[in-house]
């Protein structure tokens, strides 16, 4: 099997396992499929699940089937940057169909689309609980709110700009 | 000012360490509980203190503390229900994220009075960097001896573990948190048997919210006695509300439960009125699945008295013309809001999150949405407004879970107090398109179905 958790991923997957009582290990499945999605390149092929699966000692479907439940694992590959940005009614009422439709045209993708270089991944996502600061997405782990079309363009050039820093 | 007892001190700088919030009084409440307090003695006072859930359901919390199981040799939880989903609402992870130290004080008496020694924080997937928070929380906790073993010499040992899910709004449901946290997809249980009995690993478990563990905290220091002096009549206590939508000023405000609907919308202090002067049209007022209000009867109840914000006053008129507290989700829609294409986004959420164990709720939310998006887009027929009152009735009381009850209020509440509106956009197919409906209902000033 190629993939595999590193030595720091490994000590993570062990620390995580140790919250739940003996024998009770399935139950770090989910934080355990957040670690692999991040340590794999942000989604989840099924190698992976089936990795994970092995590691916890359950069967790969069990893994399947939570994978496939819950909307934060991809199980398609995504961008480096996944905008998801928030289409449910507070968001909406405060202009985020607006900013739907900006990104998509700066992004030139439709939502559930990634750019050609590979860089952004746009989705629509329900309610993140970021109400109060509309309209808003999720980038990765952190919330990008009070969302305005300039504000866009500069998480965009932000973005951009890191990756050119990194290489 | 309102009496504040959870956000007192969230403006504190440093607040959120270890060493600032121990300086400004922290876990003092934590040590008179575990050294001057008999177990029951903590339950009693919270019994007394008339705190109701704060997650929605408003269940007397010290009354579910009460229904916990012991058999002999069977280790107990208490579980943290951080899942915080519910659209509107975002109180929780305010409280965590500034005073992260006053969940886990909470959660100490509270695993204490429950004989939990493993306790858990099930948050929200997508609240990452406010696990991170509590995760640090957590250790300078340890590392000042107030989690690990033999807490304060009394022999009590707990530890509190972060769990975070992956985007599910079912999981907000107790027993569909447990299946979670157990490594399961969020499918809710049938109850009987109650977590109290059998939650997680089958084991006795009480299952709290965020903000009704953290009012713990106020309860043990002032006495149970005193904060139910505060409020009014069972809505005792102070509650968070998460105000947002067409207002000045949203964001998260604490408030004592008397003040009126009206001063908490156009007052300075909190909403600071409707944005850009517009008109008040209505309102959700206690997060996306409690029945909306048009604004003539949220400020006032049919009988035409002022209705405040406590669980007793917004429920009054039961769900013909008043709506609920549940969340503390508090959504204004201004004049310029369509409500056939918020109540679209809503019953798109529902669909989106119904895990699809129970057929009224899976089939259900989906034809909702569709007959939503029919009308919304200008192709809707007058049967469809029937037939989507239909739908929803089908759904409401059927299904294990609340979710099919949460999915078909919205919808109901749309069309019982906007009828008119629905109506409108089926006869004007090519108008709505590009104009609103505004605020026509108000040319009829009793809006009041019988």
């Amino acid at each position: 099997m190629s993939l595999q958790f590193n030595n720091e991923q490994m000590t993570e997957f062990k620390s995580l396992v140790a919250r739940y009582p003996e024998g009770k290990q399935k139950s770090a499945l989910l934080p355990v499929l957040h670690l692999a999605q991040d340590s794999f390149g942000g989604w989840l092929p099924t190698e992976a699940m089936d990795y994970v699966a092995s590691l916890l000692e359950i069967e790969p479907i069990e893994v399947y089937e939570v994978a496939t439940f819950y909307s934060m694992y991809n199980l398609k590959p995504v961008g480096k940057f996944v905008f998801e940005v928030c289409q449910t009614g507070p968001c909406m009422i405060s202009g985020s169909e607006n900013i739907i439709a900006y990104i998509q045209k700066q992004l030139d993708i439709k939502p559930g689309e990634t750019t050609k270089d590979g860089m952004f991944t746009l989705k629509l996502v329900e309610c993140l609980g970021a109400c109060g600061y509309a309209p808003m997405m999720q980038v990765g782990k952190i919330y990008r709110e009070h969302l305005t079309k300039e504000k866009v363009d500069a998480i965009i050039a932000e973005y951009r700009m890191q990756v050119v820093a990194l290489n | 000012m309102g009496v504040k007892l959870l956000l007192e001190k969230a403006n504190v700088p440093g607040i959120r360490t270890y060493d600032v919030y121990r300086r400004e009084g922290g876990y003092a409440a934590a040590e008179k509980a575990l050294k001057e307090m008999s177990i029951e003695a903590i339950v009693e006072e919270v019994k007394k203190s008339g705190l109701r859930g704060r997650g929605g359901a408003g269940f007397p919390a010290g009354m579910k503390w009460s229904f916990i199981a012991k058999p002999e040799g069977v280790p107990r939880h208490l579980v943290c229900n951080a899942d915080e989903s519910e659209p509107g609402t975002f109180k929780d992870r305010y409280l965590m994220e500034f005073l992260p130290h006053l969940l886990i004080e909470g959660l100490l008496i509270s695993s204490y009075a429950l004989g939990s020694n493993d306790t858990y924080i099930y948050i929200r997937g997508e609240y990452a960097w406010v696990a991170t928070i509590l995760e640090d929380a957590i250790v300078e906790a340890t590392k000042n001896g107030w989690l690990g073993k033999n807490i304060l010499g009394t022999g009590f040992d707990c530890m509190i573990h972060v769990h975070r899910g992956a985007g599910a709004y079912i999981c907000g449901e107790e027993t569909a948190l447990i299946e979670s946290l157990e490594g399961k997809r969020g499918n809710p249980r049938i109850k009987p048997p109650f977590p109290a009995i059998q939650g997680l690993w089958m084991r006795p478990t009480v299952v709290n919210n965020v903000e009704t563990l953290a009012a713990v905290v106020p309860i043990i220091k002032m006495g149970g006695e005193e904060y139910a002096k505060i409020g009014v009549g069972r809505s005792t206590g102070t509650k968070l509300i998460s105000a947002c939508g067409n207002i000045n000023k949203p964001g998260v405000y604490e408030i004592d439960m008397t003040i009126s609907v009206e001063d908490f919308i156009y007052s300075d202090e909190y909403c600071g009125g409707i944005a850009g002067g517009k008109k008040l049209k209505a309102c959700i007022p206690g997060g996306s699945s409690v029945p909306i209000l048009p604004a003539n009867l949220l400020l006032k109840t049919a009988k035409g008295e002022t209705r405040y914000m406590n669980y007793e006053s917004l429920s009054d008129g039961g769900f013909a013309t008043g709506s609920m507290m549940g969340s503390g989700g508090f959504i204004i829609l201004d004049e310029d809001q369509c409500i056939v294409k918020n109540t679209l986004t809503l019953a798109r959420f529902y669909r989106h999150e119904s895990c699809g164990q129970c057929s009224p709720c899976r089939e259900g939310t989906g034809w909702m949405e569709k007959i939503l998006q029919k009308i919304e887009l200008g192709k809707g027929e007058s049967s469809d407004i029937d037939l989507l009152w239909d739908i929803q009735r089908k759904i409401e009381g059927n299904t294990i879970c609340p979710l099919g009850d949460a999915a078909a209020w919205p919808v109901a509440a749309a069309i019982r107090h906007f009828r008119d509106e629905f109506e409108w956009h089926i006869q004007n197919r090519e108008l709505s398109q590009t104009s609103n409906f505004g605020l026509q209902h108000y040319a009829d000033p009793i809006h009041v179905p019988a």
